[in-house]
């Protein structure tokens, strides 16, 4: 069936509509981050830089230890990842092969836990670290993030590992080799594509997280990235605007690359999530 | 000790016999194991802790011993009209971002799910609220609303409507403000599981609708909905709960001003354990938000079980 030629007229402008939305705010984040002082002080400002500059980008590093929280990001975010994977896997395995009470257990716990207000767990977590003199270090965050990733790890490799034909593994398993053997030497490497989705999602998740690093780091060479760009706000909310924006620029750069790159394995993780469920 | 048990039992495992079909659950502990521990210590655990903190006076920095106290930080909060007000305040939000994003990616679905030439542009561009920190997404969009250098101010004095204002500063316009940056930031999800959906339609079943007389509404209600409704529901449970617990955008946004006006329940509850130290009093305020979620997810599971009988 053809719409009509109105209809499809009208279907554009919508399309032309939503396109302008998600974009401008983004499209003038990148302008106000290229724009010298004086332009971002005129009353009238304007959608491209007339004098376009990098000296906010250099400002900003000199305001705040962005590097240094930088380094702390990639870190934490990083380790977070590999050790939910390594972890999530075997259990993930275990979720899509068997429906046991386990196993349905863990499906209940993935979907409660999406809906924890993290205040609940916040302050007994924050009680726990402090007992184990983890507050303000990277490796207590790290452990706060794996946790915190696990539920959407599980949830993407459990539709991965379906997509593995068990016949293959019950073909390995006939000729000798164990459960663990089996998933390592025939699962694992059909896996791998998801793995590395799984990974760079537990990546971003941990790389954009805001609160839980609020609340556990505390001083700045110990903070991630997110939480020293609020110290760009100011205690009045009043703002040096380039510099801002230059920093929340640069913030934002390595999720959209992860993100471009996985985007469609992460559309079809979702599918299956929500569908098979 | 988890190592030594994933390295003994498979080969156990290896000499018995390689029945075909599912082995046994027991040999699947050990596979858990390695999740389960942590999920267990930093998450079921913490919450249960949570939960028993609710009821007692804990507090920051005291040196007397924590008591219980019973349900008297429950009756405090009965009558702490600030948490009232920021819990309305949450509610409004929630809604004020969920309904309106779900019609707005309703109709974005559909439109993509049409043969349109800039489709991939679309999908392209949505991957930048999906991917930004929520902190970048409040820096940029205080860039937007900046009352001097902003470009929706620049924009209403070129559309001749007047000086504009503050938006975020302003009694009225601040909770409407942060409202439009919430449906920004989550209408690429939203759109791509309302998608997913759509393309579980088959377009026999339309072509089928079709030749019966049904308009596109007809079709609509006939074809497309009963096949979107598990995850149309599904995607308006989570995105409820996910906005009534949303801290970091209205943290960088509003930092819950002005007076007050969009202090959700997560920012109330995080000022009063860490600003103020009242860990109890916090967590109680916690249990009250779980409360509220599960009366919402219990009925997301009726809504799901109805839509099972149905088809």
């Amino acid at each position: 069936m053809r719409p009509s030629r109105p209809a499809r007229a009208g279907q554009y402008l919508a399309l032309l509509a939503y396109l302008v939305f998600l974009a401008f705010p983004f499209l003038w984040l990148i302008s106000t981050a290229f724009k010298p002082p004086r332009e971002l002080a005129s009353l009238h400002p304007t959608w491209i830089p007339k004098d376009p500059t990098l000296a906010n980008f250099r400002q900003a590093f000199d305001e705040q230890p962005l590097l240094r929280a930088a380094a702390n990001s990639v870190l934490v975010a990083v380790c977070a990842a590999l050790i939910a994977v390594v972890i999530a896997t075997p259990m993930a395995y275990v979720m899509a092969r068997h429906r046991s009470a386990l196993s349905r257990a863990a499906t209940g716990w993935v979907v409660v836990s999406q809906a924890f207000p993290f205040v609940l767990l916040i302050i007994p977590l924050f009680l726990i670290l402090k007992n184990l003199h983890l507050i303000n270090s990277l490796p207590g965050l790290t452990m706060v993030y794996v946790v915190w990733s696990l539920p959407f790890a599980l949830w993407m490799l459990v539709g991965y590992v379906r997509a593995v034909p068990p016949e293959l593994e019950e073909a390995a398993a006939v000729d000798g080799a164990g459960k663990l053997r089996t998933l390592v030497s025939v699962t694992a490497p059909l896996l791998a594509p998801g793995l590395v989705a799984t990974a760079l999602f537990a990546f971003i998740t941990a790389w954009n997280e805001f609160f839980f690093a609020l609340v556990l780091m505390k001083t700045p060479e110990r903070q991630t990235l997110p939480v020293v760009l609020t110290h760009f706000l100011g205690a009045e909310g009043v703002a040096d605007l380039g510099p801002l924006a230059a920093a929340a620029f640069l913030a934002t750069l390595p999720s959209l690359v992860i993100f471009a790159l996985i985007q469609r394995r992460l559309t079809g993780g979702m599918l299956t999530g929500a569908v098979k469920s | 000790m988890t190592l030594t048990t994933a390295t003994t039992r498979p080969v156990e495992r290896a000499s018995g016999p390689p029945g075909r079909g599912r082995p046994a659950d027991r040999g699947a502990w050990f596979l858990v194991l390695p999740a389960l521990i942590p999920i267990l210590v930093l998450s079921v655990g913490p919450l249960l802790y949570g939960i028993a903190l609710a009821f007692t006076d804990s507090q920051a920095g005291r040196t007397e011993p924590t008591q219980w106290v019973g349900a008297l930080n429950f009756q405090d909060l009965l009558h702490d009209t600030l948490f009232w007000d920021s819990f309305r305040i949450g509610l409004l939000w929630a809604v004020g971002v969920t309904v309106p994003q779900f019609l707005l990616a309703l109709g974005l679905a559909l439109l993509l799910n049409q043969n349109l030439r800039f489709r991939w542009l679309a999908r392209a561009l949505a991957i930048i609220p999906w991917a930004m920190p929520e902190v970048v997404v409040g820096i940029m969009w205080r860039l937007v609303y900046n009352p001097d250098a902003g470009i929706l101010n620049e924009t209403v004095r070129d559309l001749g409507l007047g000086d504009g204002r503050d938006w975020l500063t302003g009694l009225a316009t601040a909770l409407p403000a942060v409202i439009v940056v919430g449906i920004w930031a989550g209408m690429p999800q939203t759109t791509v599981a309302l998608l997913a959906g759509l393309q579980n339609t088959s377009p026999e079943l339309h072509e089928a609708a079709a030749l019966d007389g049904a308009g596109a509404w007809g079709r609509f209600r006939a074809v497309t909905w009963p096949a979107l409704r598990p995850v149309a529901l599904a995607i308006t449970a989570l995105n409820f709960i996910w906005n009534f617990n949303s801290f970091a955008l209205v943290y960088v946004l509003t930092n819950g001003g002005p007076g007050g006006r969009t202090r959700l329940p997560m920012l109330f509850a995080y000022e009063e354990a860490f600003r103020y130290g009242q860990f109890g009093y916090a967590a109680a305020m916690g249990c009250v938000m779980v409360a509220v979620i599960s009366v919402i997810l219990a009925f997301y599971l009726v809504g799901r079980l109805k839509g099972g009988d149905e088809s």
